[in-house]
């Protein structure tokens, strides 16, 4: 064994930079054994833990952490999917130093537990060694559908069926996962961890029905007619929002769910094998300063771009990216252009786009948000040479669905209006959560708004009969 | 998975498929299109429904062989299997009297024409149609739009069947001399901006049915772009069907060149493909 000490928390070991750049592999390679249960170890088992009250779905966190100090790895991943049906992915994509980690005892002095990276050794471990934690509920026949098969339907599935009551996922696109399949990159969430959480899903007893748009294929009265007694509506918050600049439908530029989606979800890396194909210039901007940023800005940079930037009109503390998603951009070379904002593209006679004129911007008085507000600085306007353009400024309800619901209560902004202890809806029996009543938030958030769903509807039919 | 249940080469570039799939079927309308996805490695193909039949639970859809997709499509047979065929994708045409229809269908685009003046037809309007094609030899359907039609026009431009010259012609001469409510026009882009630009002079409302590239047809990614007056819309949700006059046609030509090059590449990469799995079997 190698040295089996550690010295505080633990890092993550990654692959080095000139290797990650050039496939779609996944970066961080996930802790050893005896690193894990090192780590576990240093865990002070709080009477009153606080880091639990960071965790969207309440995973009993020293529960989970004391099995794995002492060994005992089966239970450990039980202990954590009791809660959450998901960790693979968790253990990957949660922003858990804003979360449980944040709220760690040993942060306060020195570094918090890694609760995140002990979470995913569990879940890989649960995986690469097959354990088998399978117990079929029994079934009480109540039919729930679930709209939508990102992490707010699957968890609200999972934990429906675990109740007892029949569920099926219908599911819009060819492949289950929503968010978790289209946008998160290979690199950073292998698609082989979805689909093995997604049959986690489905070995509870879950259909699973793929190209099936609810509110074309099949409206909600043939759902009713079908004898579907609740619903769940998690269909994301899917609608890329755009600048609305001159210029901005020029080609080469892409919503970053265009692109994220021609690269993760229809494969466009491994083109022409598959079919779908995407286009990389050698010079790509991305504008925004978030996760979806990121991923697209390091997408770009696997699909063979030269020069990558991303154009951001804050600085870099405003970024709301993850920190070690902003470090990892940055270490594979891309460039942050802080303090700007794009005005207007710019093409050429194929109405190609060449550049983005931007301007300048300088931070004033914090807005609503809490973060100073960005303010042009008058004639600073410059040119950004871009080939391709990648707009990453967040995304709107999708209104697909909402449109042939008439009767369903939305907010200003366009989502659903939910409860937000149960997911209740204006509709009796119509639950929401995720992306679709938040706006773009977190996967963890989206799991812990399907989880509490799952309670009211088990309430919900346990009250109708 | 869908069954192909009927195939028929209208032809030689141009295939009718009859698809087994009741769901698509029962709430199609006229207007409406599916995403097609031949199997695990194909890409989402935008089609718009040519026919469907709510009782039997099949929807037809035409498609030209022009690139790899279309080319691989057109080889699969009765009894084959397609991986995905979702729908039905985009907004209905309103379904209601206008009076005079004039219904232009150019090309492939004569198939989502005829669903059109079907469904008008039975609703009471005159249909007077015009179809029109590079040459006879693409040119389908004359039976099925003269049934839904008080008068049918056929033009090619090259003159090797009906009257030669482009179906705008055509439409001129319909305007010139009888009272029209609406028009709508399917086919090629240049079709539909020609249409457009005529109909305009005489301010006879006229709708087009677009037809971009996707890739999830339901509202997802923005691939499907399209400025229509001012405003940018998603021809996916908010389509496929606009008024004519203002989409901005220069600028959705520009984006169908976009994947010119890898369309080529795609098709060239199939071909040799092919040709080497035929050698392989001639050994």
């Amino acid at each position: 064994m190698p040295n089996n000490r550690l010295n505080g928390r633990p890092k993550m070991p990654q692959r080095t930079v000139q290797e990650r750049i050039r496939d779609f592999d996944e970066v961080p390679l996930g802790l050893e054994k005896w690193a894990a249960i090192e780590e576990a170890k240093r865990c002070l088992q709080c009477k009153k833990p606080s880091c639990m009250k960071g965790c969207p779905v309440e995973i009993d966190i020293p529960g989970f952490i004391g099995l794995l100090a002492q060994g005992k790895i089966d239970e450990a991943v039980m202990k954590i999917k009791e809660k959450n049906s998901l960790p693979a992915i968790c253990g990957r994509v949660c922003p858990q130093e804003e979360q449980c980690e944040s709220l760690c005892v040993l942060g306060k002095k020195g570094q918090p537990i890694a609760v995140g990276y002990l979470e995913r050794f569990l879940a890989d471990y649960e995986r690469e060694q097959g354990i088998d934690l399978q117990k079929m509920p029994t079934q009480n026949g109540k039919k729930v559908a679930i709209i939508g098969s990102g992490p707010a339907g699957l968890t609200c599935a999972g934990d429906c069926a675990k109740m007892g009551h029949k569920v099926t996922i219908f599911e819009a696109l060819h492949s289950a996962g929503g968010v978790l399949i289209y946008g998160i990159p290979e690199f950073r969430l292998p698609k082989a961890i979805v689909a093995q959480e997604v049959d986690y899903v489905k070995s509870l007893g879950v259909e699973l029905e793929l190209s099936v748009v609810v509110g074309k294929t099949l409206t909600f009265d043939d759902l009713l007619q079908d004898g579907f007694k609740a619903f769940f509506i998690g269909t994301g918050a899917g609608l890329p929002h755009f600048m609305n600049l001159p210029g901005e439908n020029l080609n080469g530029i892409y919503s970053a769910n265009e692109f994220l989606t021609r690269s993760n979800l229809m494969k466009a890396f491994r083109f022409p094998e598959y079919d779908t194909p995407t286009k990389v210039g050698r010079r790509v901007s991305v504008i925004g300063g978030g996760n979806v940023a990121m991923d697209s800005a390091r997408t770009a940079l696997r699909l063979g771009a030269e020069e990558v930037c991303l154009v951001y009109r804050r600085t870099k503390k405003e970024m709301p990216a993850r920190i070690e998603e902003i470090e990892r951009a940055e270490e594979e070379g891309i460039n942050c252009i802080i303090l700007t904002n794009p005005v207007r593209f710019v093409g050429n006679e194929n109405k190609w786009v060449t550049g983005i004129e931007c301007i300048q911007m300088e931070l004033g008085e914090p807005d609503e948000s809490g973060r100073r507000r960005p303010i042009p600085v008058p004639g600073s306007e410059f040119v950004i040479p871009a080939d391709t353009v990648v707009v990453a400024i967040g995304q709107g309800p999708n209104p697909l669905l909402l449109e042939t619901l008439p009767e369903l209560k939305l907010n200003k902004r366009g989502y659903i209006e939910a409860n937000e202890v149960t997911g209740a809806t204006s509709i009796p029996g119509v639950y929401a959560g995720g992306d679709i009543v938040t706006g773009a938030a977190t996967v963890i958030s989206a799991m812990g708004a399907g989880k509490k769903a799952a309670r009211a509807i088990d309430d919900y039919l346990k009250n109708k009969s | 998975m869908v069954k192909i249940i009927k195939k028929e080469v209208l032809t030689p570039q141009i295939k009718l498929m009859v698809i087994d799939a009741p769901r698509v079927a029962r709430h199609a309308k006229a207007g409406q299109f599916v995403i097609v996805r031949i199997n695990e490695e194909g890409e989402r193909i935008p089609l718009t429904i040519a026919d469907f039949d709510s009782e039997k639970g099949t929807v037809s859809i035409i498609f030209q062989e022009v690139g790899k997709s279309t080319i691989q499509l057109g080889e699969l047979n009765e009894g084959d299997h397609i991986t995905d065929f979702v729908g039905p994708l985009g907004k209905e045409i309103e379904e209601k009297n206008f009076g005079h229809v004039v219904c232009v269908g150019g090309g492939v685009g004569i198939a989502p024409i005829y669903p059109k003046a079907k469904v008008l037809k039975k609703l009471g309007n005159r249909i007077t149609s015009i179809i029109g094609a590079r040459s006879s030899d693409l040119l389908f359907w004359e039976d099925r739009m003269q049934s839904v039609s008080d008068a049918l026009y056929v033009t090619t431009d090259d003159g090797s069947y009906g009257e030669k010259g482009f179906v705008t012609s055509v439409l001129d001469r319909v305007i010139q001399k009888e009272k029209i409510d609406l028009v709508i026009a399917v086919g090629p882009l240049m079709m539909m901006k020609m249409v457009s630009l005529l109909t305009k002079k005489y301010e006879l409302p006229t709708l087009v049915s677009l037809n971009p590239i996707m890739v999830d047809g339901t509202g997802m990614c923005g691939c499907c772009r399209v400025t229509v007056g001012k405003e940018c819309k998603f021809t996916c949700v908010d389509g496929p069907v606009f008024d004519g006059h203002s989409v901005d046609y220069d600028e959705l030509l520009a984006r169908q060149r976009n994947y010119l090059e890898e369309e080529k590449r795609a098709v060239e990469n199939w071909l040799m493909k092919k040709a080497e799995e035929g050698v392989h079997h001639a050994k």
